[in-house]
């Protein structure tokens, strides 16, 4: 038996949450805050020994798999593919990022800082066991788990609202989690008839013959729970309460992290399992992403809070993802894998610049600043580029994502991509909109006295550009281990991608001819 | 070694339309390539991350980086002088830039005549202009930042044009427009200014929609986005796919070249500092609209349709801008209005094809360095009056400020069309072309040069001769020989610039790029053509003699003027118009869809909520803990039960 290197990727921050709320609770202590950490950080190393270790053609991966209750055909069953391993990264460089960050946040909390890490770490490991997961028992089991630490999160060290804002999300989430369960039972249900007798690996599911309308009913309830959770429109209104109570960190986390379960979800339940449904659905799923797309961007554009408006944003850009997943063709699908890592960053420098920025003047609202850019040059200027990587500048990594999905969108059908691309002069305007209020002109004086970032706030933040920069001139190190999962899944589906009209070769012909 | 195979294919498609672009891989010096753009953009990453410590000598990185570029241009362009004229592509590709199924992108450059002029007009205009800059900004903290920026913005300008493919060029066109919205927001701590970089950026944005569905088109039609690739199976794609791509390039150039309609931010973007407007508004970046659609000729050669709406874009924003400059007192407004008019007569140009593509592009060259010339004089007067834009302060400057009378002046006259001067050849050549396609389109193009000629001359007049204006306090001095010296070398590319039409130098060399253009035979011979236009500037020019020269300008604008010229000072109306058709109800409508995500929405989600709190309270009102209640429920379930039984057995 090969190393458990999966389970060990999981435990490590679950062990890590444990040891943190154990230690002593001293107020001001910064123990907790350092092994919470350094658990954080191995658990970064890990994660990169696997990516190092993938083998992008040959996959799902380090697989393990244990009969976990025999009589459900449940299985304690995981296993990477490059989707799967995509947003296992993100999580394991986002956290250690968030920890830094938001190093005094968990101060003054309902709860001691050591719990405010501790449900951090938690956090951590069970959602790197959701995109693990290749059991679809243990897949919700694991996904409805991820609510309790970020439940905790918003409700423990938000701000004035957190109370509402956390039982709105647990309300929303637990609706969406009850409607999968009911799919979750009735997977039981269809493959306790089959060959292979009751159970829940994704490798068994797949090769079941189901009957058309079962599987269209029990995607309606994988789709809508994905669609709460990632959030789509119209069931979107609890994620800018959720990120305007939150603490900055906590709305990364929820955001760039736990949203993700939703589109991942969609890619690996929703197509995998019920492909004819998910075609059945395709029109309608289509509309409501394109529809997200404009409808979030514009009400970012309407708001006065930051966080909120960082919120609505996301709104858009999940309804870009949700558009490439579901245009069943590879550009769209490597561009949906990819947005979702690249989203993740832009968004987390987006959420921490600001948060910095709101910690400092004590307001959350765009009007209470102005000419910020003068007094603190360097939170402007990060300000700047994480915004720019929100509005899909070329050069920046969600560029190349945003694009895939348009390209994708379009060969689809031109009529997505000529609504979508409206989005690119919307995101314009609610990045642009917003720095200029906040960070030009006259500094108003409640401004003024405001210091610029510290080392530890540059430190946390530097990963994230560099990595915006990076993948946005060189995304190849993850195009190549998401584009043979993204294959995979569209033959599972059952479709290829459309042929150009006039193909062109001559020119390329010219050039090998030339290299000689 | 490498020689390109010239195949009987490209033999054939070069006598017919536009030629199939064939690279041959780059070597010696042309290996170099990549490292014309990696140095201002290293220059850029070094100011930008380098913070105060690079303070002290920022700026002559800033100019070195971009010197080097320029010697290494030459070097290339040299290099494509000696080879034969259809050995003149090379191509390098640097590596894989994103593989996603079939859309697959080289991060490749280009170089062949095309992108080689543009090479040293960037590097080389600027080069001067970064030189001047040093001169310019010495007095502003933050000049280390400017020059970085001004790095950046030569790098991106430099990735543009010579990608080798369509999103390639993508990320130039946003490179600089970035470049831009920073440098129109240099002096950020002025509302109007963060204003102005924000406007640019979004109108540029729409533009961008055109050029992103473009992108998209391409690919989804030819399977590829390059250049190559598809210039040699463009004429096969239909009609329908060719029109839409002309059109939706158009749509991108309109932007990125500010023609109508969105030509709105171009005036406003002169909150930038001065080098700025010279270098990106006028010389280089707002010519990148007609760069792609020359660089686009195998899609506009098989697309009328498309190419007559380039030619309609053209003539209306010529006069458009020219209005507009008529009626400026505000001297850098006024020049954007000319260049926004001269941009038009490039546009117009490269709408006629074969015939105009390589005059679009002489006419650009000759106008990068006559309006960088005027705007960095612009500059030095305003550097004299204290940084005060308005003419009406200014007059009788032209003992003050000598060398900047005298190279305006060059430029003014080159501008006209002044015999012999640069701008005579270029424009003259444009409007000869405009006859040979269409009546209508040649007249708009003759009055516009007659209409340039009033509004040029009126600027010259009011800033230069005439009563002094100035205010007591100002003293007006002629800037250092670092801004000056500049001024001479752009003044002297204004006068001579001509001589690229030598032999018919520029057309032949552009032909291979381009294609070759049969000779229009006009109604009248060229010389009487040439004749006429210079009449035409001579009435404009003696108009603005009577109106503006003989008169006293007052120091205040008149307000009770006629109903043109309020419309030519409010542009047209065409922020009016944004206004009124765009952004007022764009307002309402997010005001409006606020509300209903606080209330619809969001409410109907609260409403649920409230609804089952209303049911559990009516549900817990059950709950009352008396047992002869329990149990009265009970007996009445029991009832129901039997009832339905017996109601069962019965049916």
């Amino acid at each position: 038996m090969s190393f458990p290197w999966l389970t060990v990727l999981m435990a490590v921050p679950l062990l890590g949450a444990v040891l943190v709320a154990l230690l002593p609770k001293r107020p001001d202590g910064a123990l907790p805050k350092q092994v919470a950490f350094a658990f954080s950080l191995v658990t970064l190393l890990l994660a990169a020994l696997v990516g190092f270790g993938y083998d992008a053609r040959a996959g799902m991966q380090l697989t393990e798999e244990y009969t976990w209750i025999a009589a459900f055909g449940a299985h304690y069953a995981l296993g990477l593919d490059g989707i799967g391993l995509t947003l296992v990264l993100l999580t394991a460089i986002l956290v250690p990022v968030v920890i830094l960050a938001s190093w005094n946040d968990g101060d003054g909390g309902r709860w001691s800082t050591n719990s405010f890490f501790a449900w951090m770490l938690a956090l951590e490991g069970l959602a790197l066991g959701v995109f693990m997961a290749t059991d679809v028992f243990l897949f919700y089991v694991l996904f409805e788990a991820t609510l309790i630490p970020i439940y905790f999160l918003i409700g423990g060290f938000g701000g004035a609202r957190r109370s509402y804002a956390a039982m709105k999300f647990l309300l929303y989430s637990l609706l969406g989690g009850l409607l999968m369960l009911a799919s979750v039972i009735g997977l039981y249900v269809v493959s306790a008839d089959s060959e292979f007798g009751p159970t829940y690996l994704l490798s068994e599911l797949t090769q079941i013959e189901m009957d058309q309308n079962v599987g269209r009913w029990l995607f309606l309830g994988f789709f809508i729970a994905f669609a709460i959770k990632a959030p789509m429109f119209p069931v979107h209104t609890w994620l800018p309460d959720a990120a305007a109570a939150g603490t900055p960190g906590t709305s990364v986390l929820l955001v760039s992290i736990l949203d993700k379960i939703g589109t991942f979800g969609m890619i690996r339940f929703g197509l995998g399992l019920f492909p004819e449904a998910a075609q059945w659905a395709t029109p309608v799923v289509l509309v409501l992403a394109v529809f997200s797309v404009l409808y979030g961007a514009l009400l970012a554009i309407g708001q006065n809070s930051i966080p909120r408006l960082i919120a609505y944003t996301s709104v858009s850009h999940f309804g870009f993802i949700v558009l490439g997943i579901f245009v069943l063709n590879s550009a769209g699908q490597v561009g949906s894998t990819l947005y979702m890592f690249n989203h993740g960053l832009s968004t987390a420098a987006l959420f921490l610049v600001t948060g910095f920025l709101i910690r400092r003047r004590g307001s959350a609202l765009i009007s209470d600043y102005g000419g910020v850019e003068k007094v603190a040059p360097v939170l402007a200027g990060i300000f700047l580029v994480a915004g720019l990587s929100s509005l899909s500048l070329p050069g920046l990594s969600p560029f190349v994502s945003e694009f895939l999905v348009l390209v994708g969108a379009f060969t689809y059908n031109w009529w997505y991509a000529v609504f979508a691309v409206l989005g690119i002069v919307l995101a314009a305007l609610y990045i642009l909109l917003m720095y200029q209020r906040t960070m030009t002109g006259p500094t108003v004086p409640a401004v003024a006295p405001m210091r610029d970032l510290g080392l530890r706030e540059v430190s946390a933040l530097a990963p994230l550009l560099v990595l915006i920069v990076l993948l946005g001139f060189y995304p190849k190190p993850l195009t190549t281990i998401i584009e043979p999962a993204v294959q995979e899944t569209l033959q599972q589906v059952g479709v290829s991608d459309p042929a150009p009209d006039v193909p062109a070769t001559a020119g390329s012909g010219e050039h090998e001819e030339n290299d000689q | 070694m490498t020689t390109t195979v010239v195949t009987p294919l490209s033999a054939i498609s070069l006598a017919e339309g536009a030629p199939v672009i064939e690279a041959a891989s780059a070597d010696g010096v042309f290996s170099l390539l990549w490292l014309i753009i990696a140095l201002p953009a290293l220059g850029a990453a070094i100011l930008l991350l380098g913070g105060r410590r690079t303070d002290a000598w920022g700026h002559l990185l800033g100019v070195a980086t971009v010197a080097g570029s320029f010697a290494l241009s030459l070097l290339a362009f040299l290099a494509l002088l000696g080879r034969d004229a259809e050995d003149r592509s090379v191509g390098q590709t640097l590596y894989s830039w994103i593989e996603a199924g079939p859309f697959t992108v080289d991060l490749a450059l280009l170089y062949d005549p095309l992108s080689a002029l543009f090479l040293l007009l960037i590097t080389g205009v600027g080069g001067i202009i970064h030189v001047y800059s040093i001169g310019y900004m010495e007095h502003d903290a933050r000049r280390r930042r400017f020059f970085g920026y001004l790095n950046l913005f030569v790098a991106a300008m430099l990735v543009l044009v010579l990608a080798d493919n369509y999103l390639v060029l993508f990320l130039g066109w946003e490179g600089v427009g970035l470049a831009s919205y920073l440098l129109i927001g240099f002096w950020q701590h002025k509302p109007s200014a963060a204003a102005a970089a924000k406007k640019a950026f979004v109108v540029n944005r729409v533009g961008d929609i055109g050029m992103a569905l473009g992108v998209m088109l391409a690919f989804a039609t030819f399977g590829t986005v390059g250049f190559a690739e598809i210039s040699a199976v463009a004429g096969e794609a239909s009609d329908g796919v060719l029109t839409a791509l002309g059109l939706l390039f158009l749509l991108a150039a309109a932007g990125k070249s500010a023609q109508v309609p969105l030509q709105s931010w171009l005036l406003d973007a002169m909150e930038g500092p001065t080098p700025v407007s010279a270098l990106i508004h006028a010389a280089t970046m707002v010519t990148a609209g007609v760069y792609l659609v020359v660089r686009s000729n195998f899609i506009y050669e098989a697309a009328p349709v498309a190419q007559t709406a380039v030619v309609i874009v053209g003539a209306v924003t010529l006069l458009w801008g020219a209005i507009i400059g008529t009626a400026k007192d505000d001297i850098k407004k006024a020049l954007a209005g000319s260049t926004m008019s001269q941009i038009g007569y490039m546009m117009l140009a490269a709408g006629l094809g074969v015939a105009g593509y390589a005059f679009a592009i002489f006419h650009l060259l000759t106008h990068g360095f006559f309006k960088a010339n005027m705007f960095l004089g612009a500059g030095s007067v305003m550097h004299a009056m204290d940084d005060d834009v308005d003419m009406r302060h200014y007059g009788a400057l032209q003992k003050m400020l000598p060398v900047t009378f005298l190279t305006f002046a060059m430029g003014y006259l080159a501008i006209i069309g002044f015999p012999g001067f640069s701008g005579f050849w270029s424009k003259d050549k444009i409007i000869e072309a405009a006859f040979g396609e269409n009546l209508v389109v040649g007249l708009a193009a003759l009055l516009g040069a007659g209409i340039t000629a009033f509004y040029m001359t009126r600027l010259m007049l009011m800033t230069f001769f005439g009563e002094k204006r100035w205010s007591e306090d100002v003293h007006p001095h002629e800037s250092p020989k670092v801004m000056t010296v500049p001024l001479i070398v752009l003044a002297a590319l204004s006068v001579l610039g001509g001589a690229m039409l030598l032999g018919n130098w520029v057309v032949e060399w552009l032909e291979p790029t381009v294609g070759h253009a049969e000779h229009h035979e006009l109604a009248v011979s060229p010389l009487v053509m040439t004749l006429i236009v210079t009449v035409v500037v001579a009435v404009g020019v003696a108009l603005a003699w009577v109106l503006v020269g003989k008169r006293e300008v007052p120091r205040v604008a008149p307000a009770n003027v006629s109903v043109f010229t309020r419309a030519a000072r409010a542009d047209l109306y065409g922020d009016a118009l944004n206004e009124g058709l765009f952004m007022r109800p764009g307002d309402r409508f997010v005001g409006d869809l606020t509300r209903f995500d606080d209330h619809g929405v969001d409410g109907a989600v609260n409403g649920t909520a409230a609804a089952f709190g209303g049911m559990s309270g009516v549900f817990r009102r059950w709950q009352n803990g008396f047992v002869r209640s329990y149990a009265l429920s009970l007996l009445a379930g029991a009832v129901l039960l039997l009832a339905v039984l017996l109601a069962v057995n019965l049916a």
